[in-house]
């Protein structure tokens, strides 16, 4: 059966129409291998061959991989919760009440897009304080980790952004306490706090700034900075990796 | 079963690449570092490895996401103030701070050092040479540790941060304790003794984070009073 399946795979991949998409025929060689990598979009910001020994578990628990993942679940949910969603007081709420009375699996769309958003704000921290402790800030990758710090800003905002949208009493009360700190700012506090809530409270036009910046504004500037992120690793060398890896510990 | 193998077996990963014999610095002679060892082909050993790693996340997180429902409150009012207000748990630490310090203090100043702190993190050569903290000049380091502890934990007292007080503590402890190894002593204190300064302020932060982030979280009740959370029931 597995041999059948290899052979039917194999045939495919060495038809005109497989090689017209993927622009090789069956990756069997280290040269079709390369070109796996280098001729696909999605993939040509990896290099063509890594260390080994920074494909073991504890050298990254695969952390940056994993809160990509979690970004790609987070837009594939988002975007389908936006179907339902009006941002408008209040009937931002009743579209939370419809997710759980009305729309097939409405609940679970909304539990995993939440659970993906925490995880995700966990697992940047984690991926951070793991680089930090195995010196994957030094040169030549300063300035990936700086690009990772503003990555970190940017899931905090996404996460706070969309913390407002259910229009709950959780919601407005966690976003009235967080942006009443932005007014302790010296002289251009207010200012700030007005032009982020279109307004002195948390209303109508906060929620449709707050909706604009989760839903357009950060997912572009993350997106933006993951590219630049993952094509900085390729250019900068690589994971860092210890003389100590040897014998699998640190 | 041979006659249907297929030629994605036959071959092998590259043999030869490239190797680093020497790393030559401005202030060091030439050394050898350490064999980065054998390079995998990407595809597909990296790839496989994500793909499992994608797969085993997305089924726990479809399981959890199925039992676990996300909450929903009461429709939100302005006019009912919930006591207490807590703001999504990454910033419970910085509620946390706000208790003790002015809000200039804890919610602009110290989140903007932090941020700093942070990115100029590879920009300085104490922190890319990682030297042990006690390495060069111990009791001249002593000196300069016991004196920085001393004023932290003075002014931290002023303020009664003793959520903060306490894992401040606790660092400041284990980093006197490391100290005290004498050369060629084995365990955990030996290698306490070998981290650097960068290492050292790093696990502080990560432990008053910590500490903060737990005690608003789970130890907080009306009027940012300490509850324990076994008991928030009553009153």
């Amino acid at each position: 059966m597995a041999t059948t399946l290899h052979s039917v795979l194999h045939s495919l991949r060495e038809t005109k129409v497989w090689k017209s998409i993927f622009r090789r025929g069956p990756a069997n060689t280290n040269r079709t291998r390369s070109l796996a990598v280098f001729g696909n979009l999605f993939l040509h910001w990896l290099p063509v061959k890594v260390r080994e020994k920074s494909l073991r578990v504890r050298a990254s628990y695969y952390l940056g991989s994993i809160s990509f993942l979690l970004f790609i679940v987070l837009f594939v949910t988002g975007i389908l919760l936006m179907f339902y969603y009006h941002p408008a007081t209040p009937h931002a709420y009743r579209d939370m009440k419809d997710l759980q009375f009305v729309v097939s699996n409405g609940v679970f769309l909304r539990n995993l897009h939440r659970l993906a958003a925490h995880l995700m704000v966990f697992a940047v921290f984690w991926h951070m304080f793991h680089v930090f402790y195995r010196g994957g800030y030094k040169p030549p990758h300063e300035f990936n980790w700086v690009v990772g710090v503003v990555l970190l800003l940017v899931t905090l905002f996404l996460s706070y952004t969309g913390y407002l949208l259910p229009w709950d009493q959780l919601a407005f009360w966690a976003v009235t306490v967080g942006t009443n700190i932005i007014s302790a700012m010296p002289l251009v506090g207010d200012k700030i706090r007005f032009l982020l809530l279109g307004g002195n409270i948390v209303g109508e036009n906060a929620l449709l700034r707050f909706y604009v910046l989760h839903v357009v504004i950060l997912p572009l500037v993350a997106f933006l900075l993951i590219g630049i992120h993952f094509w900085r690793v390729q250019k900068d060398g690589g994971l860092t990796v210890k003389p100590k890896d040897d014998d699998g510990k640190e | 079963m041979e006659k249907n193998k297929i030629d994605t077996d036959i071959s092998s990963d590259a043999k030869k690449e490239p190797r680093r014999v020497v790393f030559v610095t401005k202030k060091t002679s030439a050394k050898v570092v350490g064999d980065p060892g054998a390079q995998l082909m990407t595809y597909p050993h990296l790839l496989i490895r994500e793909a499992i790693a994608f797969q085993v996340l997305v089924i726990a997180m479809v399981l959890v996401a199925l039992l676990w429902d996300a909450p929903l409150e009461q429709l939100a009012n302005p006019l009912l103030t919930p006591n207490p207000a807590k703001a999504p748990w990454y910033f419970l630490g910085l509620q946390e701070l706000l208790h003790f310090f002015p809000p200039f203090v804890a919610g602009i100043l110290i989140p903007t050092l932090v941020v700093i702190a942070l990115v100029v993190i590879p920009y300085f050569n104490v922190n890319i040479e990682g030297e042990a903290i006690w390495a060069q000049r111990p009791s001249r380091n002593l000196r300069i540790v016991l004196i920085t502890v001393i004023i932290l934990l003075a002014f931290l007292a002023v303020f009664h941060a003793w959520t903060i007080f306490a894992p401040t503590a606790l660092v400041a402890a284990l980093l006197l304790f490391s100290y005290t190894v004498r050369e060629g002593q084995k365990g955990w204190l030996n290698v306490l003794a070998m981290k650097s300064l960068s290492w050292w302020v790093m696990t502080w932060f990560i432990g008053v984070a910590v500490c903060l982030t737990v005690v608003g979280t789970f130890f907080r009740g009306p009027g940012w009073s300490w509850v324990w959370p076994w008991r928030t029931h009553v009153g």
